[in-house]
């Protein structure tokens, strides 16, 4: 079995986000970068799946040579090997075409995880462009995926107010979250998995020539909260004036 | 020209984020001499969306598209645009549309822009405000390609009433209904007769002050007098007290209701990342130095075991006025 690991290397989640060049820009000084938080809990899943079935592993990661400590962090998690597609990943469409042609040339792999959004700039859409542009079964929001025999699984995916859930079959793409795995199952580098990651195979490949959908032409902070009301916690009565008059909530 | 929106149902009526969509179409319309087209499947009271704008709904009366399947939904929406010559399609962030969003894309060739919170700006281009890095940002995104797919962040136009006179025809679209045996669905597990957290317009949620699971019989109780949804900070779902559906933050569910009540969490970054979209937050914790004091809009400083029960004495009386 082969699985491939979509991974987006995105901001921290404690970063401070600003953008520079007349807000045309992120700004990335003093950002340390991660594995998407929501992609962790498919890595997860694809680790306990490769000890389980001997499966390999491969990251693929659109992204330029910044991102690489973080898909060394994935190959120290224990990725056995890893591909870096040497391109600035300008939109999901863009990101996509890269992923599409990556699959379509090396169509070898069972399952292809992703997350269910880069927390970035949450597109929440490449892994469903990809299974487009690859004809490959594709579910989203996936927080359990059990592996049955004859190539079948059973997944889980959340609907509003609950869960669903799925019988399909290999070869499948999945926008994995929370749930997929235990929180406290989450798995980070040791160090004989960081010294192991240095010598693992880091592939880069030139990107194909894509178009974009999308371009993004300026940025701004959201409009800063006006002052708090603080209502003493002897005075409730007013704190229900304010919501039901002022806030007109309930 | 029509502007096309995708009427999700709800237990066979119209889903309230069907009629924010078709607030947001028709303000975009009127600017720019569309009609708004609506498709959807099974639609009961398809004529209450005449209310919001929609001059037209494609109701699909088919059993097995009546269930969402995102391949087949996804044949069905874009089959919709090619009839009515629609450039530009809006679907809501119920995980349903989320999940058929970038399938749709691809079939429909359109360039695809989520968390949208603004009608496209006037000018040339086509521009519209999105919500980035978690709540932190906003971009500006123009859209290149013709068609155009916008998914609109919940609670972010708000419903508005502009009746105009409509019909509703049947729509029989030529779908592939063998993805229904792709994939099949074999169990639904839908907490039933509770407000469901996306479709909530009050959220009443609790944190690590709290101290332990059997303290939620009140944040349940005051969610009840309110018609609220429950919800929870990581660490609580992390530690079992709560179901993880209920986690909201940057890592959890994205929420916006109107009015967002926080008791006993700190507000970290990453649990104002997911809720900071919210129309009104009040923070109800014994700490005036934390940080979501400075993110909300009401806050009473206290000890939640004293403050919460006196709430919800006070709400009683005051819905019995
Ligand atoms: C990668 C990553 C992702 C994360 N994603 C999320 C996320 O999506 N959502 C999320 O919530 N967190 C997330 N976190 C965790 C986050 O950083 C915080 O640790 C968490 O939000 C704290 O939860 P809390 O406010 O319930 O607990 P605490 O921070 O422990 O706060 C408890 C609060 O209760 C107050 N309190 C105590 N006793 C009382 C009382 N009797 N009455 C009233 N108030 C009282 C205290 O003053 C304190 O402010 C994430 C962290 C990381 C690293
Ligand atoms: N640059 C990238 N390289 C590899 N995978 C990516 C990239 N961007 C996004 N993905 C994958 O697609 C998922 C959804 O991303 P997005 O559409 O950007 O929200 C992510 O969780 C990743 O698994």
């Amino acid at each position: 079995m082969k699985i491939l690991f979509l991974m987006s290397s995105v901001p921290d989640t404690t970063s401070k986000i600003n953008f520079t060049d007349n807000d045309t820009k992120f700004d990335e000084s003093g950002i340390q970068y991660v594995i998407n938080p929501h992609d962790e809990f498919g890595l997860t899943k694809a680790m306990q799946i490769k000890e389980k079935t001997g499966a390999e592993l491969v990251v693929l990661n659109v992204g330029t040579a910044k991102t690489e400590p973080v898909i060394r962090k994935v190959l120290a998690i224990g990725a056995d090997k890893a591909v870096r597609i040497d391109a600035d990943p300008k939109d999901s469409y863009f990101t996509a075409v890269q992923i599409a042609h990556y699959i379509n040339n090396h169509d070898e792999f069972d399952l292809i995880i992703a997350g269910k959004e880069s927390l970035d700039y949450n597109g929440g859409m490449v892994h469903g462009l990809v299974a487009g542009m690859t004809s490959k079964k594709f579910i989203n929001a996936v927080m359990g995926l059990e592996l049955k025999d004859n190539n079948m699984v059973e997944v889980a995916r959340e609907i509003d107010g609950g869960k669903e859930f799925i019988e399909t079959s290999l070869p499948l793409i999945i926008g994995g979250q929370k749930g997929l795995v235990k929180e406290e199952e989450l798995r980070i580098p040791n160090m004989r998995g960081i010294m192991m990651a240095r010598k693992k195979p880091l592939e880069v490949l030139p990107a194909v020539e894509a178009a974009v959908k999308t371009k993004i032409d300026k940025f701004e902070k959201p409009a800063p909260k006006g002052a708090i009301k603080l209502v003493d916690k002897d005075n409730l009565d007013e704190l229900i004036d304010l919501l039901h008059n002022e806030a007109k909530v309930i | 020209m029509s502007i096309l929106i995708y009427a999700e149902q709800q237990n066979g009526k119209v889903a309230k984020s069907a009629k924010e969509l078709a607030s947001y179409a028709k303000a975009y319309a009127d600017k720019t001499g569309q009609d708004v087209v609506a498709v959807g499947a099974g639609l009961e009271d398809a004529d209450s969306l005449f209310q919001y704008g929609v001059s037209k709904v494609l109701n699909v009366n088919d059993d097995t598209l009546k269930t969402f399947n995102a391949f087949a939904h996804a044949q069905m929406v874009a089959q919709a645009a090619g009839q009515q010559g629609a450039d530009l399609i809006l679907i809501s962030d119920s995980n349903d549309a989320v999940y058929m969003g970038p399938i749709l894309a691809d079939k429909l060739d359109a360039g695809y822009v989520s968390h949208v919170i603004g009608l496209p700006e006037d000018g040339g281009n086509f521009t519209v405000k999105r919500k980035v890095f978690s709540n932190k940002g906003i971009a500006y995104t123009e859209v290149l390609s013709d068609k155009k797919l916008l998914r609109l962040a919940k609670n972010s136009f708000g419903m508005l009433e502009n009746p105009v006179a409509g019909s509703v025809e049947d729509f029989a679209p030529d779908v592939d209904k063998s993805v229904y045996e792709t994939y099949k669905v074999t169990k639904v597990d839908k907490a039933t007769g509770k407000v469901s957290l996306t479709d909530a317009d009050i959220i009443v949620s609790a944190g690590r002050g709290l101290k332990g699971p059997e303290n939620w019989g009140m944040v349940e109780e005051l969610a009840d007098v309110l018609g609220a949804a429950t919800a929870c900070s990581k660490p609580v779902a992390d530690m079992g007290w709560r179901p993880h559906t209920e986690h909201v933050g940057q890592t959890g569910k994205q929420v916006a209701p109107n009015l967002y009540i926080a008791i006993g969490i700190s507000g970290a970054i990453q649990h104002l990342a997911g809720v900071n979209g919210s129309k009104n937050m009040l923070v109800i914790n014994n700490d005036p130095e934390a940080p979501f004091f400075k993110a909300a809009d009401y806050g009473v400083v206290g000890d939640a075991f004293e403050v919460v029960p006196k709430l919800i004495e006070k709400l009683k009386a005051f819905k019995n006025q």
